[in-house]
């Protein structure tokens, strides 16, 4: 029988055991992904830190030394800057063979041209990262899948991994247990949901339940292409391609150079055959390609993206972190695991694991990522609105143009579109900024400057093919 | 395999005494030295290496660096923005910990070689 995970039976009263870790709690972990190492990792040094000793089972049928989707976990692989510097001032570090690529720019590409956006310190960090250990039937070399690394941490730290499919999680009394396909099943004292959105677990339980909702989602697609580390680096160099494009649903399109490979993703409104055919036979995108060919991609999947929180993330002795939980619209997934991460650890060990302490200690950084995804539904749907405005998006690249050109000058829109990329900033700060006046007044002047007929601009950053044409 | 953070040459200056700062940095590989000047001198304060940072007190104060570290060998540094670490910090405040563990165990080291110090220029007394 499956108990609701969030109503008790009337009448069970919990005075024998309290509802906090003490010495000897176990806590499962559902899924060994960045969020579920990441609270692993976290837990378990807290705990260090207050002399308490709990145990740790991280449950994860994967091994993420294998390559193609055996060993994936379907995601772009990005580690965002505000990421990369949050997890070096916490002591861990990325290693070389973790990351594939460090990015130093961003190239934006759309119909009226193309501009880099540099970094102000013109340095790497923003990681490009294999989730597995490479896309299927890539060549073994000296990589390391950034998941298999933090769990690495984890288990560094004294997490255990059980490699097995949990199928259910149920109340019994006072404790939850944790059900495995292979009928294994062990109760604890806190379990942990860090499955993400494409697991079957999440599914199953709102089936089975009355009182919980799973993530809303959107279907996604990444692919690979192979091309050589020599011709990346001619081509790409350390720089994550972005495309501002007029097509209907797409929200966001990034080419990401890997070591090999070329990874690309597409976030938006159900990503679907029509909207890929017309990405592919985008001119901005072709001519990201050695002789404007596509290749065909080596590897490629749709998985699921949350675009709606689950509701609730929390019960008695139970808590839903990382995409199970709630994540930042479109972007920075793994910053968004880390802090959803820690804050549950966080509660866990200094508070306690009632639906209370949850409630008043977890919950408030769940409602304020979600407070700033409505605000990045604004920004998404101003992003829209330039995208089918052509003169909009002459006066954008006009105004980076300008600002990159320019040493040491305000950067407003370079940094607007640098935070909104990279996923560094909230949507709130975004958007704030570019109520200022400063900034709508340089935009206004840019739009017109932008859009006036010969404008150096015009010339300078069209695409390849207008200017083929022009000098033709 | 590929890095983060920037790479400096064999003594390469990252940061000078006296400049204002507003950021801290983790070294990635190498190794770092910083050193005071004064009085046209160099005093060699500590070497660091991998995973150790410098530059921490300038997220906290508007005063100037207060020593000059500078690439042991070819190093990479990650640098850390003051605004990003003082966000993270207001979020979730544990992020501090590690800084604040750092500055403990480098007051504790001061103390000592103070008192060191201090020790061997203690006047002898009269017998």
């Amino acid at each position: 029988m499956n108990l609701s995970l969030l109503s008790e039976p009337s009448g069970v009263r919990h005075e024998g055991r309290p509802r906090v870790l003490q010495d000897g709690s176990r806590v499962a972990v559902v899924g060994a992904g960045p969020a579920g190492s990441m609270f692993s990792y976290f837990l378990l040094n807290m705990a260090e830190a207050v002399a308490l000793d709990v145990s740790i089972d991280m449950f994860e049928p994967r091994h993420f030394c294998h390559r193609g989707p055996a060993g994936c976990n379907h995601c772009g692989g990005i580690v965002s800057e505000s990421l990369v510097q949050r997890l070096a001032t916490e002591g861990i570090m990325l290693p070389d063979d973790v990351v594939q690529r460090g990015i130093e720019s961003y190239t934006l590409h759309m119909d009226v041209g193309d501009v880099e956006i540099a970094t102000p310190l013109m340095e790497k960090r923003i990681a490009a990262v294999y989730r597995g250990n490479g896309p299927r039937d890539s060549e073994p070399l000296d990589t390391h899948s950034f998941d298999g690394y933090l769990l690495e941490l984890a288990q560094q730290k004294g997490a255990t991994v059980i490699h097995r499919l949990v199928t259910d999680v149920r109340r019994e009394d006072e404790l939850m247990s944790v059900h495995c396909a292979d009928q294994f099943s062990d109760n604890y004292d806190l379990v942990v949901i860090a499955t993400g959105v494409n697991s079957r677990l999440m599914e199953s339980l709102e089936d089975e339940t009355q009182e919980f909702q799973r993530p809303g989602r959107t279907r996604t697609f990444i692919c690979e292409f192979h091309l050589g580390r020599d011709v990346i680096r001619e081509t790409f160099g350390p720089s994550m391609h972005v495309f501002l494009l007029d097509i209907p649903r797409l929200e966001f399109a990034a080419l990401i150079p890997k070591g090999d490979y070329v990874t690309l993703g597409l976030l938006g409104d159900e990503i679907d055959d029509e909207l890929m055919a017309q990405f592919f036979n985008s001119p901005e995108v072709q001519n990201c390609f050695p002789d404007a060919t596509i290749p065909s991609h080596a590897c490629h999947c749709y998985p699921r993206m949350n675009i709606k929180p689950t509701n609730p993330v929390y019960a008695n002795r139970l808590v839903m972190i990382g995409d199970s939980g709630t994540t930042r619209l479109f972007k920075d997934g793994i910053g968004s695991a880390y802090r959803t991460a820690k804050a549950a650890a966080k509660t866990a060990i200094f508070h306690g694991v009632s639906a209370e302490d949850f409630k008043t200690h977890y919950a408030p950084l769940c409602r304020k990522i979600d407070n700033d995804n409505q605000m990045g539904k604004v920004v998404f749907g101003f992003g829209s609105l330039v995208q089918k405005a052509r003169f909009a998006r002459r006066g954008i690249l006009h105004m980076v143009a300008n600002e990159q050109s320019q040493a040491g000058g305000k950067r407003r829109m370079s940094g607007v579109l640098w935070d909104l990329f990279s996923g560094s900033a909230p949507y709130t700060d975004v958007f704030l900024r570019t109520l200022h006046p400063a900034y709508v007044g340089s935009l206004l002047w840019n739009l017109i400057a932008g859009n006036l007929p010969g404008s150096a601009a015009r010339k300078e950053h069209a695409p390849k093919q207008e200017r083929d044409r022009v000098e033709h | 395999m590929a890095s983060l953070g920037k790479d400096y040459k064999d003594g390469e200056i990252i940061v000078r005494q006296g400049e204002a700062g507003n950021c801290m940095f983790v070294i990635q590989k190498g190794e770092v030295e910083a050193v005071a000047e004064s009085d046209g001198r160099e005093l060699r304060l500590r070497t660091m290496g991998v995973n150790d940072f410098f530059g921490e007190m300038a997220l906290f104060e508007q005063a100037t660096r207060t020593a000059t570290v500078r690439a042991l060998g070819p190093a990479r540094v990650l640098t850390i923005d003051k605004k990003n670490f003082l966000g993270g910090i207001h979020e979730d405040p544990s992020l501090a910990f590690r800084i604040v563990q750092t500055m403990s165990h480098r007051i504790r080291d001061l103390t000592d070689r103070l008192a060191t110090f201090e020790e061997h220029c203690e006047p002898e007394s009269p017998e």
